[in-house]
């Protein structure tokens, strides 16, 4: 069957990604003055994975989710995010990719000035702004209850949530435009380990139910072992391995030993094996 | 197929009151959607939407939402395996919606009214006594001066004395030369020309040198230290102070408002000297006066009571841009927002209240004949 292209050509269609990889980094080299945070690194997000980024302080985590999303630019390499390049300046290429992805940072970055609801309806206005009034409460609505909100977090300001009320919120607005890829900085930090677990599962749920990419940065030992596809682990300026986490902490590197075999690891490997948390 | 766009929501009534959906079911096509679903005057009993290629959140909502409306079971509604998970998740969430409820009215509009005025009584309140909690502080402090920040205190007279006096000097300069220009204009009506002297002298030493100042100060001092306090209490650094058993006023404010108190003088005599320079020099350029014949007639005709009535508002206007600076910030309540409200807040109120003060005293000096 020949379905005829788009008649932009160079904006792949939504959510098509080559061969299934929906973030590719190449060669990417990133530098703060003096410092080499990323030397060469190369990174494959899967489509429909949850992918766990994994390193210590200052092994640019944080700046590898910033490269990606394009609000940051590193000195070399490519990064291809949905079949579209994430360092072109091209306002179609952007547009393509600010659509078609979700971000969640680390504390929601509600904007304070809004109610949740004007928060979750940000998006849909700017890029959808043909959207009926009723279709766009309505959705922001639903948005709201599928990150677990109960309905009359609506009208509040972020300021009236708790910590772990506002990443909800965060979330719910991450995911307002139904985008294929999400981006999430640190989810669980800040939560306390009952919030955290409820948000472990939200995100696993979310991302069967609506087909997501998720791209998670973590320092959770407990998110890795609970909901995260496949691990990629950040040393020595680039990614040293990214495999599921039972292959990972085989591999012989100091930073993953004592990441993965330290008393917190140990520990939340034996609460994955002990208990029916994981699917 | 002989459709010119397949990725557009359709939808046809097969056989038997089914109705078959094809294409994207998506945001994209939000209002295809809305469309396609309006149009359907059929009495459809059954719904099959495994030929809908893409769905997501919008799609499956409206689909909802048809099925309330015409009285559909949307537990009936045929969807392709892989949509299922989705299907399933949104009709979880979406059953009960409150309504949209926002009050624009009237009584909205009094209530507001009646709060700002409550409100801007409490500012004045709150202003007072943080004036008296902060005398209370500082006559502590006379008691014990170890307790005093030196380093600090000094810190903030170079931001806020040395670094404002480019900008001070310039900015007075120019409203001297200004006022000798106009009243130039006016005095060469009566050949009078030599009373630019008296008029730039007498403006300078009385009113706009401090009054410049002030404002001046208002606008980058005030600013800056409700921003910078206010940022200190969305950041819960102050409490931090207290917790650790300092006290904010004493470690924050008291610095703040003694640098002002040492600079705002200071500053007022170098906008008074540049104003004069500024009427010198229009003098010497423009009205044929030169620089001795000005300085002369400045000596001869000026009083420094001129002089020491300027300079006597200037620790007053310290006080008052010090105050409301450093209360502003520390009323700051930990959103971004508020941090730029109480900041345009501390600006409009100095300037206002630096203003009035300046006109009740320049009333009060009249009557007294100083």
């Amino acid at each position: 069957m020949t379905t005829p292209e788009p008649a932009s050509s160079d904006v792949p269609a939504r959510d098509t990604a080559p061969d299934g990889v929906a973030v590719r980094v190449r060669g990417l080299v990133t530098r703060f003055g003096s410092q080499t945070v990323h030397d060469g690194l190369d990174l494959d997000v899967r489509q429909g994975e949850i992918l766990g980024v994994v390193g210590g302080s200052g092994t640019g985590k944080s700046v590898l989710m910033r490269s990606i999303i394009g609000l940051r630019a590193p000195q070399a390499g490519t990064i291809d995010v949905l079949g579209a390049d994430a360092l072109s300046r091209d306002p179609e290429q952007r547009s393509h990719i600010e659509r078609n992805t979700g971000v969640l940072f680390q504390d929601g970055a509600l904007f304070s000035s809004l109610t949740v609801g004007e928060n979750v309806q940000v998006p849909l206005k700017e890029h959808h702004p043909d959207l009926s009034d009723s279709l766009r409460y309505e959705l922001s609505l639903l948005k709201i209850k599928l990150a677990g909100l109960p309905a009359d977090a609506l009208d509040k300001l972020p300021a009236q949530l708790s910590g772990g009320m506002r990443k909800r919120a965060g979330l719910a607005r991450a995911l307002a435009l139904d985008p294929p890829l999400l981006f999430l900085d640190e989810p669980t930090a800040g939560l306390d380990p009952i919030g955290a677990a409820a948000f472990d599962r939200l995100i696993r749920t979310l991302q069967k139910a609506l087909g997501l990419t998720v791209f998670l940065v973590t320092h959770d030992l407990d998110t890795l072992y609970a909901i995260c596809d496949r691990i990629a682990v950040l040393a020595d300026r680039r990614v040293i391995a990214a495999a599921p986490v039972e292959e990972i902490e085989r591999i012989d590197h100091p930073w993953i030993q004592e990441y993965f075999h330290g008393p917190r690891g140990r520990a939340a490997r034996d609460a994955r094996a002990a208990g029916p948390g994981a699917d | 197929m002989a459709l010119p766009r397949p990725e557009t929501p359709s939808a046809e009534s097969g056989g038997g009151g089914t109705l078959r959906l094809r294409g994207h079911w998506t945001l994209a096509h939000a209002g295809d959607i809305e469309a396609t679903l309006r149009a359907q005057q059929d009495p459809a009993e059954e719904v099959d939407a495994t030929g809908v290629e893409r769905l997501d959140s919008v799609g499956v909502l409206q689909l909802l939402r048809f099925a309330d409306k015409r009285g559909l079971d949307f537990s009936t509604f045929r969807f392709r395996e892989d949509h299922r998970a989705l299907v399933d998740a949104i009709e979880d969430v979406s059953d009960d919606r409150p309504k949209k409820k926002r009050d624009y009215g009237v009584n909205a509009a009094l209530a507001r009214l009646g709060r700002k005025v409550y409100d801007n009584g409490r500012e004045f309140v709150a202003l007072v006594s943080f004036f008296g909690e902060t005398l209370v502080k500082l006559a502590r402090l006379l008691a014990s001066p170890r307790h005093f920040r030196l380093t600090s205190t000094v810190h903030h007279m170079e931001q806020v004395g040395l670094d404002a006096v480019p900008l001070v000097a310039l900015l007075s300069f120019l409203v001297g030369a200004v006022i000798a220009f106009l009243g130039s204009t006016v005095l060469a009506e009566f050949g009078a020309v030599i009373f630019v002297v008296e008029l730039v002298s007498i403006a300078f030493l009385r009113e706009f040198g401090v009054l410049l100042t002030a404002i001046l100060l208002a606008g980058r001092t005030a600013s800056a230290f409700t921003a910078q306090i206010g940022a200190m209490v969305s950041r819960e650094e102050v409490d931090a102070i207290r917790t650790l058993g300092l006290d904010p006023v004493e470690l924050l404010v008291i610095p703040r408002i003694v640098a002002l108190l040492v600079m705002l003088p200071l500053l007022t005599f170098i906008a008074m000297l540049a104003g004069l320079i500024g009427g010198m020099t229009v003098g010497a350029f423009a009205l044929e006066i030169p620089p001795q014949a000005y300085l002369a007639r400045m000596y001869d005709t000026i009083e420094v009571r001129h002089f020491l009535v300027g300079m006597s508002k200037a620790p007053v206007f310290a006080l008052v841009i010090g105050l409301i600076g450093c209360l502003e910030g520390l009323r700051v309540q930990g959103t971004a927002q508020s941090v730029g409200e109480r900041t345009t807040s501390s600006v409009v109120q100095t300037i206002s209240l630096v203003i009035t003060l300046d006109a009740f005293a320049a009333i009060w000096f009249m009557e007294v004949g100083w």
